[in-house]
């Protein structure tokens, strides 16, 4: 905009274009509401159309207490950063964190002890299991990701994120996403493929909200401050492209009628199986590293205060992983209709993946070379740092777990069960945890957490906690598929199935223990981070506080 | 060209590529001095780091 116009507050023409779209929006799904018959996808319309004019309401009253010029991109020849969407994004983490680990908790509970399922659809397993990972996987360690995403490229680009409303588009979009998927599942709306359950109205809005999302990121590259492209942000980009194309080849359904929420794929049979674990497998390493590592390279070397151990290596191995991944889907299909040369290509592809992920892992680790002292009295830094030995544990069981021979004991036991959270509480968990405690009180203004005695506790709460689900789920999984294997000598089959559940029974009372210990970890946090925003030391800084006020 | 012998250029072709990344991070001279700058990046925004903890320059908490 010229100069001159300074002064006259106008509309601008991203204001005006999404609240048009919103209120077309709002329409189409009141049309839906009305025409539909299915009472849950009904529910579904009307969400829409409340979130649409909650949308076209926000951005005229942002507008209306906003002040006529854009926000500066620089204040005293400082980048402004805009902090706004990245503390919502913090907050939802630790919200969904919780909800999701609670419920994680709650089905445990329920396979220990069955009565729990109360007979009731809303609050079975079959429908409670996927409200659980998806609630970790995509709310939890998505809002972790999108925070810490939108933190990182504008620090190290030295720019501020680009776009105004779109940020906001994306970290409330994509809540708005969780929201309509997690209702779903209770009021038995799935497409039944695992880590892929929302139906296509969900797929298409999160499509939307995922390209706006790639858009903010690398303008936000494009427009940086200093020559070069930091590793975490090759990672990050990474991780948002990848999922774009996997979500959109996956999810490659035909509606049954704009009315309906069913919809059918376009795959069938073995076809279908190859595109959910290429699917699948992608999702753990894209979205479950390839986005972490992005974390990892950018919060150990703040937090270690020194650069990372070897820039080089994070170049090799981010190319290897990046490639390697691609491969090794086939290994949740070993000894099925999948053609035997495509197992050993998955099985292989998940050997060579060792090397890569011990790469990031060990990268991580030795940049604390010379300052081990640190991890001594650094919680935050043990978090970060441990979560780093988990992944290497991880990355190390999975490529053995890929073997034909030794899945032919581990698949469809507690082991993979066991493996899973050995990623998933042990390093993503861990190490959003440990990014979390480093952004809250650099996002809200305060130069400390409220308490950095809560963080130890926390810490070691959590550490306990993951050791006790994933060491009782590898003995109850093991156990398992030995004695499904077992045979008499007449070649009958020595237990019944029945008998290897009533054998996996005190284990996975110590599973859901473990899974108590980890929630509890996550209240103590949520208490200290009320605190830390509530109170404590303010920091006294125009430079922080006068961008929050503008976005708050 | 039989579909297999396209099988085997892009196996062949990924590997080249693999060496030609690990030549370029380790081999050339002319990257090092990039990948030491690069590797600082985390690092460049001080006043930005001093301004969220509620730093002076020199490190010393601000009273409140």
């Amino acid at each position: 905009m010229a100069p001159t116009m300074t002064g006259r507050k106008t509309l601008g023409a991203g204001e005006g274009s999404l609240a048009v779209f919103f209120a077309l929006f709002a329409l189409l799904w009141l049309f839906i509401a009305s025409k539909t018959t299915d009472a849950a996808y009904a529910f579904h319309a009307w969400l829409f159309v409340l979130g649409s004019i909650v949308a076209v309401v926000a951005i005229f009253k942002r507008y209306m207490a906003r002040p006529a010029e854009a926000p500066p991109q620089e204040i005293d020849g400082l980048p402004n950063y805009n902090f706004g969407p990245i503390k919502f994004a913090s907050v939802m983490a630790m919200f969904w964190g919780i909800a999701g680990f609670l419920v994680g908790d709650i089905i445990a509970w329920q396979l220990a002890f069955p009565a729990l399922n109360f007979d009731l659809p809303w609050t079975n397993f079959g429908r409670l299991r996927p409200l659980h990972t998806s609630a970790v996987i995509f709310a939890f360690g998505g809002n972790v990701l999108l925070a810490t995403s939108f933190y990182v490229v504008q620090r190290t680009c030295r720019a501020r994120l680009a776009g105004d409303l779109s940020p906001w588009f994306v970290v409330l979009g994509y809540n708005f996403f969780i929201l309509v998927a997690g209702t779903g599942y209770l009021l038995g709306i799935t497409q039944g493929k695992e880590y892929a359950e929302p139906e296509w109205y969900a797929d298409l809005w999160l499509t939307v909200v995922w390209v706006v999302y790639f858009l903010v990121f690398v303008l936000t590259v494009a427009k940086r401050k200093e020559p070069h492209i930091f590793v975490a942000n090759w990672f990050y980009i990474a991780f948002i492209l990848t999922i774009a194309v996997l979500h959109l080849g996956n999810n490659a359904t035909v509606p049954v009628s704009i009315f309906s929420p069913k919809s059918v794929i376009v795959w069938s049979g073995v076809q279908d199986a190859m595109f959910q674990w290429w699917y699948g497998h992608n999702a753990v390493g894209f979205f479950l590293t390839a986005g972490f590592l992005g974390i990892m390279y950018y919060y150990i070397p703040k937090q270690a205060e020194r650069p990372v151990y070897s820039y080089r290596l994070s170049i090799v191995h981010f190319w290897a992983l990046i490639f390697t991944y691609m491969w090794a889907g086939p290994h949740h299909l070993h000894y099925t209709a999948l053609p035997d040369w495509a197992q050993s290509i998955g099985m292989l592809f998940s050997l060579v993946l060792l090397a890569p992920s011990w790469g990031g892992m060990i990268n991580g680790i030795m940049t604390l070379s010379g300052a081990w002292h640190k991890l001594r009295d650094d919680p935050i830094l043990k978090f970060l740092i441990v979560s780093l030995s988990f992944y290497g544990m991880s990355t190390f069981e999975g490529p053995m777990m890929a073997i034909k021979t030794v899945n032919a004991l581990s698949h469809y036991t507690d082991w993979t069960v066991g493996h899973v959270h050995s990623g998933a509480l042990g390093w993503v968990a861990m190490i959003s945890i440990g990014s979390i405690y480093y952004l809250i009180p650099r996002l809200f203004g305060k130069s400390e957490m409220f308490s950095v005695k809560l963080i130890t506790v926390h810490f070691w709460v959590a550490t306990i906690g993951v050791v006790l689900y994933i060491a009782s789920m590898w003995i109850s999984g093991v156990m398992q598929g030995l004695m499904w294997r077992a045979v008499n000598a007449d070649g009958t089959l020595t237990y019944s199935f029945v008998e290897s559940v009533k054998a996996s029974y005190p284990f996975w009372a110590i599973r859901f223990l473990g899974g108590v210990l980890f929630l509890a970890g996550m209240l103590v946090m949520a208490y200290n981070m009320l605190k830390t925003i509530a109170g404590g030391r303010s920091v006294d800084d125009a430079r922080v506080l006068v961008p929050a006020a503008h976005h708050a | 060209m039989e579909i297999n012998d396209l099988r085997s250029i892009v196996t062949v072709v990924s590997l080249l590529t693999f060496l030609g990344i690990v030549w370029w991070a380790y081999g050339v001279k002319g990257n090092k001095k990039r990948f030491e700058e690069a590797a600082m990046l985390p690092f460049t925004d001080e006043e930005a780091d001093r301004a969220e903890l509620g730093q002076d320059r020199n490190g010393q908490r601000k009273a409140s």
